[in-house]
């Protein structure tokens, strides 16, 4: 069982530092729908992490409103406000005199659980992010590999069930290996728990990859653009937002379009085999490894040729209302 | 000259067991109030610049007081006895043990503060439960220094007729030339040394036992 999540408002909120003269954040708005997985993508310094910082009031806004649910998260106690917050930094932040199930109990003791019904989340999250209660629970961090230890920060955050998650390069720190397989954990856990999330990244890939809507930002946290992964590749807003795209738009765009969402050709049972919930970029893969003219959609009724593919990728480019 | 040191010992080991266990009882007790007493000054100081260089500074010129000087100082004030050698333990035990508050704490990650706070752990928690128990194990080695530092000047005190071991090496020291004065100051010594040893023995056990075992892995 979980609490689903709920929605975010941010409206006009700026932070400007005592003693500056530039906003660190600047008049910035956006809405986020519950359940939805925002990504805050912007180069180091654009103010992307304060942003995300002043929902959890670990950095006061200078002005402006912000609510969850439509509550006024300055007007409630911060310490409350932050234990229904599910909060998960890059460096982890696990305790290292505390053990795995200290750590993750962190915020039910803080909200008076019994020791039972702790204890029974405990074992339920560590499962949750596939650890085995019986061998990690009293284990210290040090013990544990760096994606073990990003498993049990994100558990400890959904300890006490928050609607709300922030997150913040969770996975920076992790090797490209161990963060692809801890990316893809975390898009089925999500799919399970449908919390509403603000995932900061200054990885363009891991936005296109995670994200429900990418908000691409620039200095001063302002937004360049927010939309669907899908619309920003095929249609950038700006200049600003190309060059954060980079080259390869074209490969990222059919990486994002399921095979099912194409016309297909009439099935070829002599060409190359490609799995029917695969993406046009894995198609397209295997078109260019084996060298054939199509390839055969299993199971899926049809085939695929370069022109097909090429097809959908144009089709897309027409301008499309956010979901 | 000197009396054989057996038959010294044989008539004089009950007193020299007194005499011990009063040397720790000072340094003891002594050092409890200056761990509470420096802890306290550290948490107070350690992350403000100005306050923690001033503590930092002051511990520092006073621990280069002459501990005779002090007692001699403190003696007209406070009398004789137990009173002025606990005040001088004390004054001499803060500085490792503030510096070491102060150093412990600061070592504490600042990420793992910013955790803390952000589970919505409030600053009293923050410090008792994760600031703490992280700068514990530098806490207790200042303990530890303050330990060796106080059994050492305990000895003194016997000059303001303070408790312990410092009775025979003063009484050797005034009776020289005398059968026992050798023995008096050489068993004095001895002992002093041998108490030294014990307490670091006893503080690395201290320090193991009350550091969380997540620390030392």
């Amino acid at each position: 069982m979980s609490e689903p999540g709920v929605g975010i408002e941010l409206s006009h909120v700026t932070k400007l530092y005592a003693g500056q003269q530039q906003a660190a954040v600047e008049d910035f708005s956006l809405s986020v729908h519950p359940g939805e997985l925002v990504m805050f993508v912007g180069p180091s310094g654009c103010g992307k992490t304060t942003t995300m910082k002043m929902i959890n009031r670990i950095i006061e806004p200078s002005s402006g409103s912000i609510t969850i649910d439509g509550q006024d998260v300055l007007s409630l106690d911060p310490n409350e406000l932050r234990r229904h917050i599910g909060y998960v930094i890059q460096q982890i932040g696990l305790f290292p005199h505390m053990t795995i199930a200290e750590n993750i109990a962190t915020v039910p003791k803080l909200l008076g659980w019994s020791k039972e019904r702790t204890n029974d989340r405990v074992d339920e999250l560590l499962r949750t992010v596939q650890l085995d209660p019986a061998v990690f629970a009293h284990r210290y961090p040090k013990q544990l590999s760096g994606g073990q230890q990003q498993r049990v920060g994100v558990a400890r955050a959904l300890a006490a069930d928050p609607p709300v998650m922030l997150m913040d390069e969770p996975f920076g720190a992790t090797d490209p290996i161990t963060r692809q397989k801890l990316q893809a954990e975390f898009l089925k856990l999500q799919a399970d728990i449908g919390k509403t999330i603000i995932f900061v990244t200054h990885d363009f890939d891991e936005a296109i990859r995670l994200g429900d809507r990418i908000a691409v930002l620039s200095e001063r946290s302002q937004i360049e653009q927010f939309d669907t992964p899908a619309n920003i590749l095929a249609n950038p807003a700006n200049d600003y937002v190309s060059s954060f795209i980079g080259h390869g738009a074209g490969l990222m765009r059919l990486a994002l379009i399921p095979i099912g969402d194409v016309e297909l050709d009439a099935p070829d049972s002599t060409a190359p085999a490609v799995d029917a919930d695969a993406s046009l970029r894995d198609a397209l893969d295997l078109l260019m490894v084996t060298g054939a003219e199509r390839v055969n959609v299993s199971g899926g009724g049809g085939s695929l040729t370069h022109a097909r593919i090429s097809a959908a990728l144009s089709k897309a480019r027409q301008p499309v209302e956010a979901s | 000259m000197s009396g054989s040191l057996d038959v010294f010992l044989a008539r004089r080991w009950e007193d020299l067991v007194t005499l011990t266990l009063q040397h720790l009882a000072v340094v003891a007790l002594s050092l409890a109030i200056a761990t509470v007493l420096g802890v306290l000054i550290g948490l107070l100081v350690w992350d403000k610049n100005v306050p923690r260089t001033a503590a930092l500074t002051a511990a520092g010129i006073a621990i280069t007081i002459p501990s005779l000087a002090l007692l001699a100082l403190l003696s007209p004030v406070l009398g004789l006895g137990w009173a002025p050698t606990v005040v001088s333990l004390v004054f001499y035990s803060l500085l490792p043990i503030v510096r070491n508050t102060v150093v412990g704490l600061r070592e504490v990650p600042a990420h793992l503060i910013e955790s803390a706070r952000g589970m919505g752990m409030t600053p009293a928690k923050t410090l008792i439960s994760i600031q703490l128990p992280l700068a514990w194990p530098v806490i207790v080695t200042g303990i530890r220094v303050a330990a060796q530092l106080t059994v050492g000047i305990a000895a003194i005190a016997a000059y303001v007729a303070g408790p312990g071991l410092g009775l025979y090496i003063f009484k050797g020291l005034s009776s020289l030339g005398s059968v026992n004065a050798l023995n008096f100051t050489l068993t004095g010594t001895i002992c002093v040394v041998l108490l030294a040893l014990l307490l670091d023995g006893a503080f690395v056990l201290i320090a193991r036992y009350s550091t969380s075992r997540g620390l030392r892995v």
